[in-house]
């Protein structure tokens, strides 16, 4: 269908704008069967954000009666990790380091076609149209993403020296939004890089030592019984928006062995 | 209704003893009887994360509830530049006392003083908790803690985590909330969002909830309620906030009786991202810890079109340098908003929509090399020019201030309790300590000193008397018919089959807002706003398109329900701001200013908090008056010449 309502905003653009032909997945529950639906979206401008077109489609939508899109955002900043979408089949689309809200359109050509997807991962069922369940991600954080401590009980921030290249490595983990990306990249629907940020943001730490290894087992152990195996595609770490190294997989994985394989009473007093 | 006195409980001793003496005063729960009983916390953000993860640590029985599918995804994620914390790690004579006098005065004298003491004094206890948890703050070589400075302050007190600080508390406090969970202590419920406030015998007896996937209502019965759920700046449409953010749970709360303090407070932030064309739909902040190195000016010539690099230094105006020599481009957020505003008004903005001033790094970057400012904030550069498409490291950042924070929502006493019994607010949804005008990093550390500091104790004041109660029984009547109300209410919006979208009525309010209830006010066009909102509110009413059902995702049907609160909060915003004939803070009066065109107080008339209690649909709302005294610090105008 093509739209041009009188109260579409876009024909007030300053700048070059584009028309795009859109294959959005639709599916109207998590029970239901989805399809592509083909829908134009002429006059985009390129300083618009992937997910204003969405907003701008999806008001022309509600201005011809028919049912808007269904897809997660919220900061529109990349950084609270709600927004997904496969674009042309790549996660979060072409632009490396980016999420898909600051995504422009700049980053297409006139009479483009976009193809819009959820993403797809047993472990991240469809909830409607470009909608995922996610909570699997919580899971993994529950079984062990956290060091704990007692509020009240913290020792003085600056008792604990920290070497500045430690901390930075466990900043460049730490630095995960959660979005999901990684699984959505990988073959075979695992989620190695984002578990592996988490371990390996506290596991690098002082603070994170007493309890490095029933963490790693426990947070591996639930990852495997929600998500997929890895086979060293790297996919997660070309598809990641804050550009994770799967070299934290190699980490968690050495963390794990040794939890398995020694001693674990001796070696939570020996790091 | 009107027999309501604000009893604020601050204690009865000296500001800086206030707090311990008053802890040891407050009645304790046994360790054993806490999991008798049940607490709700809506909103899991930096306040709500760190509160139900406290009170569960303490052993209560905890429910947290968000509209979002995890609790990670709250807006405090996106809180960029930093926590103040009165550590003194650098000696640059920093204190408790001084954090609490920039704040005092940073909120232009409009905060109550023990709160914003007991705010100062917990900042140290933050940072330490934090960095237990694993907060990866940034550090020195030596491996000790950083800090920088930021706006309205001379000393450096603010902690940083790249320009990720909230991104990396948040997720502390969410791995806190998460280990409760998975430990079995707190209960949570994603993807549900609170719609409306049950109160029975004039006590928060529960909540009701709409499950966003499948449109069910139910309701929830706890001893204690606890709202965490954030500011109301989507009021204006465009704002820095996050698409969902909204003042639904607040605003619902009101209407059951919490009072309502000081809406008209919003903070307008410096240095955002201008828009760039009509149909945008959120404004983004640069960290203002980016006025550290960077540089404001603008054209000397109106309409100054040149390139940046061909206009020589004494073609620009380095305004805030100039008219502020001590503070320069460190001034608070409000006297850095209105200045940019004069400029652009002046018709000196720069950019293709001439609405803009330049923050320039162009001296920093000679100064300390292009390595030393990527690492301070090469992360807000690179989303700079993901948005702008223009490389900040050649060319100046151009940005405007922008709708950000608001110092407002449900007045609460020195517990952080509401006028509702039983019903607390915490973080950015209760009013008490920025006053009119809040100072960079100074949120974050709000939000958690409540969550983590506060409220676990002050509750237990309240809960110790009613051991043995029962949780409140969701088939009473008052949850039944609550329930009802909500049914009748999303149907309501579906049953309308106007010509128009939510959005663009949400659109058209924010317009309204931001125009006339923006960073400039005046009797001539609040009144106009008075006018224009109801109108269109009926337009809203009669005219809105909401597609689909109410069993199953409906993005549209609960943008209805958020945009009828924003008219609603709308209205009484404007009519606090008509309310208050003086300028402070934020809230700037035209009619009244200084000389030098800063805000001009009238502490005569004006020295107390409004809170205002809702009388029913289409009734005016009753002021009430907290009157503010100020002991420790004196009343004084504002200067950071």
């Amino acid at each position: 269908m093509t739209m041009t309502e009188p109260n579409a905003p876009a024909a007030t653009s300053p700048h070059p704008t584009l028309d795009l032909h859109l294959r959005v997945w639709r599916q109207a529950g998590p029970a239901a069967t989805g399809d592509f639906e083909d829908i134009e979206a002429p006059g985009i401008s390129t300083e618009m954000s992937f997910l204003e077109m969405l907003d701008v489609v999806n008001e022309r939508l509600v201005n011809a009666g028919e049912v808007p899109i269904a897809f997660d955002s919220d900061c529109r900043e990349g950084i609270c990790g709600s927004c997904s979408l496969m674009i042309n089949g790549r996660a979060h689309g072409p632009e490396h380091g980016t999420a898909t809200c600051q995504l422009h359109m700049r980053s297409f050509h006139d009479g483009d076609t976009i193809s819009v997807e959820p993403w797809r991962a047993a472990a991240f069922p469809v909830v409607k149209d470009l909608v995922v369940d996610r909570s699997a991600f919580d899971r993994i954080i529950e079984a062990g993403g956290y060091i704990s401590v007692s509020v009240g009980s913290a020792p003085d921030a600056n008792d604990t020296p920290i070497p500045k290249t430690v901390s930075d490595t466990a900043f460049d983990a730490a630095a995960c939004i959660g979005c999901g990306a990684c699984v959505a990249a990988c073959p075979n629907g695992a989620a190695q890089l984002f578990t592996a940020a988490k371990v390996a943001h506290l596991n690098l730490l002082p603070q994170g030592e007493p309890q490095r290894y029933e963490r790693v087992e426990a947070m591996v152990d639930t990852m495997d019984g929600l998500f997929g195996s890895c086979s060293n595609h790297r996919e997660c770490e070309a598809s990641c928006p804050k550009e994770i190294s799967v070299d934290f997989i190699a980490l968690m994985n050495k963390d794990y062995l040794r939890a398995k394989f020694k001693n674990r009473r001796y070696l939570s007093r020996k790091p | 209704m009107s027999d309501i006195t604000l009893d604020s409980k601050v204690p009865d001793y000296p500001v800086e003893e206030a707090w311990d003496r008053h802890k040891f005063d407050m009645k304790l729960v046994n360790p054993s009887n806490k999991r008798k009983y049940t607490i709700i916390v809506v909103g899991s953000g930096l306040a709500g994360s760190s509160a139900a993860a406290t009170l569960a640590q303490l052993g209560y029985q905890v429910k947290v509830f968000t509209y979002h599918d995890s609790p990670r995804r709250a807006h405090s994620i996106a809180a960029q530049g930093g926590i103040n914390a009165a550590k003194n790690y650098h000696g640059d004579g920093d204190s408790i006392w001084r954090l609490f006098y920039d704040t005092v005065k940073g909120g232009d004298f409009r905060s109550r003083e023990a709160n914003s003491y007991r705010l100062a004094q917990l900042s140290v206890n933050i940072i330490d908790q934090a960095t237990a948890q694993g907060v990866p703050f940034a550090r020195e070589y030596g491996g000790l803690l950083a800090n920088r400075s930021f706006g309205g302050a001379q000393v450096s007190r603010t902690f940083y985590a790249r320009g990720q600080t909230g991104q990396q508390l948040l997720l502390g406090a969410y791995q806190a909330l998460a280990e409760q969970v998975g430990k079995g202590n707190v209960e949570l419920y994603n993807r549900c969002e609170y719609v409306d406030q049950v109160v029975i015998d004039g006590r928060a007896a529960g909540i009701v909830v709409r499950d966003l996937l499948t449109g069910a209502v139910t309701s929830h019965g706890a001893h204690a309620v606890v709202l965490a759920t954030g500011g109301y700046g989507n009021a204006y449409f465009l704002s820095t906030n996050a698409m969902a953010c909204n003042v639904s749970a607040a605003w619902r709360a009101h209407r059951r009786g919490a009072l309502f303090a000081n809406p008209c407070y919003t903070q307008i932030h410096p240095t955002c991202i201008p828009s760039s064309d009509e149909f945008q739909s959120k404004l983004t902040l640069m960290s203002e810890s980016l006025r550290n190195d960077g540089r404001i000016w603008v054209p000397v010539k109106q309409g100054d079109d040149r390139h940046p690099a061909d206009i020589p230094e004494s073609e620009r105006d380095y305004y805030l340098e100039r008219k502020y020599p001590s503070f320069g481009n460190l001034v608070p957020r409000d006297v850095a908003s209105r200045n940019a505003k004069i400029a652009v008004d002046e018709g000196k903005g720069v950019g293709p929509l001439h609405n803009g001033v330049y923050l320039d790094f162009a001296d920093a970057i000679d100064r300390l090399g292009a390595d030393v400012i990527s690492q301070r904030y090469g992360n807000l550069f690179q989303m700079y020019e993901r948005i702008t498409a223009e490389d900040p490291y050649q060319v100046p950042m151009r940005v405007f201030p922008a709708i950000h924070y608001t110092m407002g929502g449900l007045w609460v006493d020195y517990h952080l309790e509401t006028t509702i019994p039983g019903l607390y607010a915490i973080g950015e949804a209760n009013f008490s300590d920025q006053g009119a005008n809040r100072l960079g990093a100074s949120a974050l550390m709000q939000a958690l000193a409540d969550g983590y500091f506060i409220l676990p104790y002050t509750i237990g004041d309240s809960l110790a008397p009613r051991l043995g109660e029962p949780v409140p029984d969701t088939s009473h009547e008052a949850f039944t018919s609550a329930e009802a109300e909500v049914h009748d209410r999303y149907a309501g919006y579906l049953s309308v089959k106007g010509t128009r979208s939510v959005d663009w009525f949400h659109r058209e309010l924010g317009k309204i807002l931001w125009e006339y209830a923006g960073m400039e006010r005046n009797r001539a066009g609040l009144e106009k706003a008075l006018s224009e909102i109801p109108t269109l509110y009926e337009e809203f009413k009669g005219d809105m398109r909401v597609l689909g059902d109410d069993r199953s995702l409906n993005q549209s049907l609960e943008r209805a329900g958020r945009v009828d609160d924003f008219f609603q909060l709308g209205q009484l915003l404007c009519q606090d701001a008509l309310n208050r004939d003086e300028s402070c803070g934020a809230h700037y009066r035209s009619e009244h200013e200084t000389e030098d065109g800063e805000a001009l107080r009238d502490d005569e008339h004006f020295s107390f908090v409004s809170a205002w209690e809702f009388a029913g649909d289409g009734q005016p709302e009753i002021l009430h008056k907290e009157p503010l005294e100020f002991e420790n610090i004196h009343l004084a105008q504002r200067s950071y010449k």
